[in-house]
């Protein structure tokens, strides 16, 4: 897939996200992909867990038995009925009522879940998605797995009732199922970014090369050439700190605006072009004049 | 104040960066506020990492500045700065502390008391037109089993699980009938069988609130169908002259748990509803409003079929008496409907 298309599929899962100060907050929808290996991560860990805690639940009970007391072993029958209803119900409620908002495969996808219309995201949201999460997936599942010998019409009625729920997600712009939709909330992308070092702290971004001691200034012809997006694809080039690619950006903007600085110190003459051209669009900026990219 | 505090600091922040050393206006406003920044950065890292005890109370009462700080940052530095990294950063940022800030309220106590206050009942009541066609549907359902298995016994075996009928089959005897409403003499056992009833009925109540989902119509077929097995059960012991034994071996339980039930499908019915007449909202925001009404009655619904699990291995076990039964049953179903719609404290806002 080439980088377009990727970038044109994430597009699609932004959204904006007002809060109630009234400031629009870019969103990431979380993708289906991650949705169905946080289902699945969940799983295999609800499982496992259940399967181990019955073994040790047996392994005592044939402890008991030999020493017969059968109060002691109702109450262990009564403590995997109320365990295994409670690994079933309570697992997601108890994970997404956290602050993370996220289930441990979610938290290993990368997502959680947020209230839809950038609200508070209430107690009863959570309880209303987990409540539907039963009939989405785990009762035609538990039927099919009891059923499984059996087959016929209600197998196949059980089967198409378990399509429609799991491709409920694919079937609106939000990908949400359907216990998102009766909830009132989605499942989001959780932000990770570093605050990167400040850009114009250093002596090149004044003008001078500390290591040529070459005076860089720029006139209004040469900084009115470019617009923000290249201001922000050199920022990206000077902080991946690529040799390279310093070389190759430093040649193009020394064609463009007909210098030419000593091989060497491309750096410093990034640094001092790249704040020199970001003074000059922030000041306009600041009068309300914008310049999107070089051709506007 | 302040500069004792830092010291005991679980995690000094770095030195002040020299503000003036930028060339840029837009750095050194980045550079003055990001103390502020790294410091609520460090607090929502404590925080999503689930160690809420070690946020200090000071830096929980800051939180709501810091993250105010935050934005107002992030919305002047959207009119002034050209910095993408530091827009970047600053807009994650901002997300993770209103993830926090908006977050659910993590008391699991402040949230018991409102519900146990004044919220579940509220949202009951705000319910009551649904609780009354779903009341219509189960008495409905009662009488169409009763006729259905007075016309034809064949209707009474369709509709009765055969796991259920072991002596109760149409044309046994009045003693085997008496027998099966009698209860047990010891406890063995009946906790075991409460636990079970409970998660039993837990399903069936989440079944019917789930499949209100399809407007409602499946939780209202959920509901006839359970009580039309009920209904023909009615018709089995009344033609042997028991009907009364048999409403207060039910009553006893059957009082909460039929409530609950009927709750359960009301709510169901209540987002099946508001999705078919939503009314001035988009459909979305109309499901998403009953929804959360719902679940909080949903809460509720799961701990009135544990008080009813525990009535009916306990309390039907050992109290044989038809009498004492119906006492039981009468008194539950009255403090259910004083506690619902008796019981009106104001509480601000439910939708917490």
């Amino acid at each position: 897939m080439s980088t377009s298309r990727i970038a044109r599929r994430l597009d699609k899962r932004k959204r904006v996200l007002v809060t109630p100060e009234g400031l629009s907050l870019p969103i990431t929808i979380a993708s289906r992909g991650a949705r169905a290996s946080a289902l699945l991560l969940d799983l295999i860990i609800m499982t496992v867990v259940q399967v181990v805690f019955t073994i040790l639940l047996i392994a005592l009970a044939g402890g008991i038995f030999s020493s017969g007391a059968s109060s002691a072993l109702e109450f262990m029958g009564v403590a995997w009925i109320i365990a295994m209803f409670l690994f079933r119900y309570g697992y997601f409620l108890y994970f997404e009522l956290s602050p993370r908002g996220a289930t441990p495969g979610k938290r290993l996808a990368g997502i959680r879940i947020a209230a839809r219309e950038g609200g508070r995201l209430s107690v009863n949201a959570v309880i209303a998605r987990n409540l539907l999460r039963d009939i989405e997936i785990f009762l035609p599942l538990i039927y099919l797995v009891t059923s499984a010998g059996g087959g016929g019409a209600a197998n196949w009625a059980i089967f198409a009732w378990l399509a429609i729920f799991l491709l409920f997600p694919f079937f609106n712009r939000d990908a949400m199922r359907a216990g998102d939709l009766i909830a009132g909330t989605w499942v989001v992308e959780v932000p990770r970014r570093k605050l990167e070092q400040a850009m114009s702290l250093g002596e090149a971004a004044r003008g001078r090369s500390v290591a040529t001691g070459a005076e860089y200034r720029f006139g209004e012809r040469e900084l009115s050439i470019y617009g923000e997006y290249e201001l922000q694809t050199l920022e990206r080039v000077l902080r991946e700190n690529n040799a390279e690619a310093l070389v190759a950006v430093a040649t193009a903007i020394c064609n463009k605006i007909g210098w030419s600085a000593g091989s060497g110190d491309e750096r410093a003459f990034l640094e001092a072009f790249y704040a020199q051209l970001r003074a000059r669009l922030e000041r306009d900026m600041r009068f309300g004049k914008r310049k999107a990219d070089k051709f506007s | 104040m302040k500069p004792i505090t830092q010291f005991f600091r679980s995690k000094p922040i770095e030195d002040l960066p020299d503000i003036e050393a930028a060339a840029l206006r837009s750095d050194r406003f980045r550079l003055e506020r990001e103390q502020d920044w790294k410091r609520l950065e460090a607090i929502l890292k404590r925080m999503e990492s689930g160690r809420l005890r070690k946020v200090s109370d000071e830096d929980l009462l800051d939180l709501p500045a810091l993250y105010r700080t935050a934005a107002s940052s992030l919305a002047i530095a959207r009119e002034t700065s050209l910095d993408a990294a530091t827009l970047a950063y600053l807009e994650s940022l901002v997300q993770r502390a209103w993830f926090q800030v908006y977050g659910p309220r993590t008391s699991l106590i402040g949230w018991l008391r409102r519900f146990f206050g004044g919220g579940w009942s509220a949202s009951v009541r705000e319910l009551w037109l649904e609780i009354c066609v779903a009341l219509a549907v189960m008495v409905a359902g009662t009488i169409v089993g009763w006729v259905l298995a007075a016309r034809d016994e064949a209707w009474y075996y369709s509709l009765v699980p055969t796991q259920f009928a072991d002596a109760r089959v149409p044309g046994a005897s009045r003693e085997a009938l008496e027998k099966s409403l009698s209860g047990v003499e010891k406890l063995d056992g009946l906790s075991f069988f409460s636990a079970f009833l409970f998660s039993n009925n837990a399903r069936v109540a989440i079944l019917a609130f789930a499949l209100g989902f399809a407007f409602g119509i499946p939780s209202l077929m959920l509901l006839m169908q359970n009580l039309a097995t009920l209904g023909a059960m009615l018709w089995l012991f009344s033609e042997a002259g028991l009907t009364v034994d048999f409403i207060a071996w039910l009553s006893i339980h059957g009082t909460t748990e039929l409530f609950a039930i009927l709750l359960a499908g009301a709510a169901g019915l209540h987002i099946g509803r508001s999705m078919a007449f939503p009314g001035n909202r988009t459909v979305v925001a109309a499901a998403a409003a009953a929804g959360q009404r719902s679940a909080q009655v949903m809460a509720g619904v799961v701990l009135m079929l544990v008080v009813a699990a525990v009535l009916e291995s306990f309390a039907r076990q050992l109290v044989t008496d038809t009498n004492a039964r119906l006492a039981i049953g009468g008194t539950m179903l009255a403090f259910w409907l004083a506690y619902f719609f008796a019981f009106r404290r104001r509480v601000d806002g439910n939708t917490e």
